[in-house]
């Protein structure tokens, strides 16, 4: 390969680093509905691309990036609590592919609903004015805004770790995943920690799509592809594992740079060929629990 | 023995006027059914704000002959067809307006592969076909048929033309190319261009179709250091990966070039993603004070759609259908030897200018804008583009019909 410097390889393994964490936010609210509530959420996607959506309706009602930040996830989290209220409590019990056609179901719903009320074609989102532009890494230029997202990315998961395991909830959280119905003899109501943990689970969908708008603009199939990569990420850091996530989200954000810089046909399937190779080794994942799909 | 059947003279006149009334309706029902045009585009994917127009403007068309009286009275119909983006959907939908809905011509298809597609149906039932996306495949003579037109460009005359405006000797051109016909064909064009002119191709970086994030095509790209950067992409794709090397401060080193700078790409991506980026385009609305066509035309399109301005996809809709039934006019009849007769000798000036079909591969010859987007403040939110310059129609744009392989 010519014209590969010692610079370009080091600015190439940083950007699948940054693309990494991006992969990371994407795969976050997945892993944790699946591992908390054993729903494998197929609306995911379509979360992702509701809350780009209210972000950029957020953002045009107040003028504020930072308002549509918040609000959104906020606004999404709501629509998801709804649905697990009414449309996946019901389902509970019933084997885990129940709830996986329900919410694939809901994704088309979502997706038309969209395209309906906001057009087929898309709508642009600027990056916002603090964020634009580029900063000096030493070795080169790097997008201001993709190293914002990579903060927010390390604050959330920061957070959710505390949350998960250094609360009461959040050990009513865990315990919850292992043993509902114990949980539930100690006079804990767990369904209304699990109507919160969907409800996490999609705000953080929505907080991906709205931090993916400045990156990508905004339409309604924005939430298709999202979904392969959150699967893929999840599949190979382990249905369920927080920090399974981590590890395979920026793995796979490396492997697919790379694939670039060498093999660009292959930059695809790259992602695919990672999460084959990892299955045969360790069909649970990297840092997967056995027998959580049985 | 059989006896001979006798029939009595009068029941054998009675038979025979009922024979004679039931043709002659036939006949009378012939004259006034409505002359159908099958239009299968993609409403449903990618491309639907695109097809969405491309309806709306082929309405128009209809409507404009309707209104004229059509072919002696005998009116103009127009069936929309969903291709979906999908050859396959594209060919079963072509055949169902042909056998089911007895259209009489189909116009349409929006990508290489469905074009193809319904080409092959229609090339085998002996059908005449318009075609209004960008395609250089088609028009060689594998694929070409005496009943196939070409409304649209195709990407060897929009690269020659904006090459050839754009390209300096000396100067470093590098490519970001969805890895498909449509990309590899404006490579090939482009290429051939840099080398007429002794521009340098830097190098070349292939991307899937329908990627979202292009952050890992960029460093490559950078350490190129070309003064252009072509984005040999379509749709999303392009606006996508324009936004996203601008923001790695690429705009500031190189120039932003694309084949066919959409005006429904500009619109949805915003001024700020296309802020200075250069393209090609058959036709911008903006056009219209040289232009007598193009006023009337915008001005008909507007009246009809809520003071929107057409694009430049859904104009392409509209000429094919206004041109295909000038012919049907011409010709006096919707008969398919005497319309495409008709239409390969036609002049038509629709919407932008003179145009004619070429003989070999009837491709119609016509002009190609190359087109700068304009920065945020415009006081016109649909005024996105500014024409730096118009190549005039001429078959110099085009491959000779010996390269094409006709003989």
């Amino acid at each position: 390969m010519d014209g590969i410097t010692p610079q370009l390889l080091a600015l190439q393994v940083f950007t699948g680093l940054a693309l990494g964490a991006i992969y990371v936010l994407l795969a976050v609210g997945l892993s944790l509905i699946f591992g908390m509530l054993t729903v494998v959420n197929f609306a995911h996607g379509a979360f992702f691309m509701l809350g780009a959506y209210v972000g950029v309706f957020a953002a045009e009602q107040t003028g504020s990036f930072w308002a549509a930040l918040v609000l959104a996830p906020l606004a999404v989290a709501a629509v998801g609590m709804v649905c697990e209220r009414w449309l996946i409590r019901p389902l509970y019990g019933r084997g885990i592919d129940y709830p996986l056609l329900l919410t694939f179901g809901l994704a088309y719903i979502m997706v038309e609903g969209v395209r309906i009320g906001f057009g087929k074609s898309g709508l642009p989102f600027d990056t916002p004015e603090l964020l634009q532009g580029s900063v000096s890494l030493g070795f080169a230029d790097f997008p201001t805004y993709r190293l914002f997202v990579i903060a927010v990315v390390a604050a959330l998961l920061l957070g959710l770790w505390l949350l998960i395991e250094r609360t009461s909830f959040g050990l009513i959280v865990r315990a919850g995943a292992r043993d509902p119905v114990i949980v539930r003899v100690l006079g804990i109501d767990v369904s209304r920690v699990w109507l919160l943990v969907f409800g996490m689970g999609t705000g953080i969908a929505a907080l991906a799509g709205v931090l993916s708008a400045p990156l990508q603009g905004v339409s309604p199939e924005m939430g298709t592809s999202v979904l392969t990569v959150a699967f893929v990420v999840t599949v190979v850091g382990g249905m369920g594992s927080l920090m399974g996530a981590v590890v395979a989200g920026l793995l796979v954000g490396v492997v697919e740079s790379l694939a670039v810089l060498f093999f660009p046909e292959a930059a695809k399937v790259s992602m695919f060929v990672l999460m084959a190779g990892v299955l045969l080794v360790r069909p649970q994942g990297l840092f997967g629990r056995a027998g959580l799909m049985a | 023995m059989h006896p001979r059947c006798h029939v009595p003279p009068r029941r054998l006149m009675l038979a025979f006027t009922t024979v004679a009334l039931v043709s002659a309706a036939g006949l009378a029902q012939a004259q006034s059914a409505p002359i159908k045009i099958g239009l299968p585009i993609p409403l449903t994917g990618p491309y639907g704000a695109e097809a969405k127009d491309q309806a709306k403007n082929a309405e128009l068309a209809v409507k404009e002959f309707n209104d004229a009286g059509g072919l002696a009275g005998r009116r103009a119909e127009l069936l929309v067809r969903d291709d979906k983006l999908n050859p396959g959907e594209a060919a079963t939908r072509t055949l169902e307006l042909l056998e089911k809905d007895g259209a009489n011509f189909i116009v349409g298809g929006l990508s290489a592969a469905t074009q193809l597609s319904i080409n092959n149906v229609t090339r085998q039932r002996k059908v005449i076909y318009v075609s209004i996306s960008q395609s250089d495949a088609i028009n060689e003579a594998a694929d070409a048929s005496p009943y196939t037109f070409h409304e649209a460009l195709n990407p060897h005359m929009t690269t020659q033309a904006l090459g050839h405006f754009v390209f300096k000797k000396g100067m470093r051109i590098a490519f970001l190319t969805a890895d498909y016909a449509y990309g590899q064909e404006m490579t090939r064009g482009f290429t051939r261009v840099a080398k007429e002119v002794g521009a340098e191709v830097v190098g070349e970086v292939k991307h899937p179709l329908g990627h979202q994030d292009y952050s890992t095509f960029l460093p490559r790209l950078q350490a190129m250091k070309p003064d252009v950067l072509v984005f040999n992409n379509f749709g999303r794709d392009n606006q996508v990966a324009i936004k996203q090397a601008a923001d790695f401060g690429m705009k500031k080193s190189m120039r932003f070039m694309t084949p066919i700078l959409t005006y429904t790409a500009r619109v949805s991506g915003g001024p700020s993603v296309y802020d200075g980026v250069i393209g090609g385009t058959q036709y911008f609305w903006g056009i219209q004070d040289g232009t007598a066509s193009a006023k009337t035309f915008n001005a008909s399109f507007r009246a009809l759609n809520d003071g929107r301005y057409p694009s430049d996809y859904g104009a392409m809709a509209y000429s094919a259908v206004k041109s295909l039934l000038l012919a049907v006019k011409a010709a006096g009849s919707t008969d398919t030897e005497k319309v495409a007769t008709s239409l390969r000798t036609l002049k038509y000036d629709t919407y932008k200018g003179t145009q004619y079909y070429r003989g070999c591969d009837q491709q119609s010859v016509q002009s190609v804008m190359v087109i700068e987007s304009k920065a945020k403040d415009v006081k016109d939110p649909a005024d996105v583009f500014r024409v730096i310059h118009v190549e005039p129609a001429s078959e110099k744009l085009l491959r000779s019909c010996q390269e094409l392989g006709f003989k």
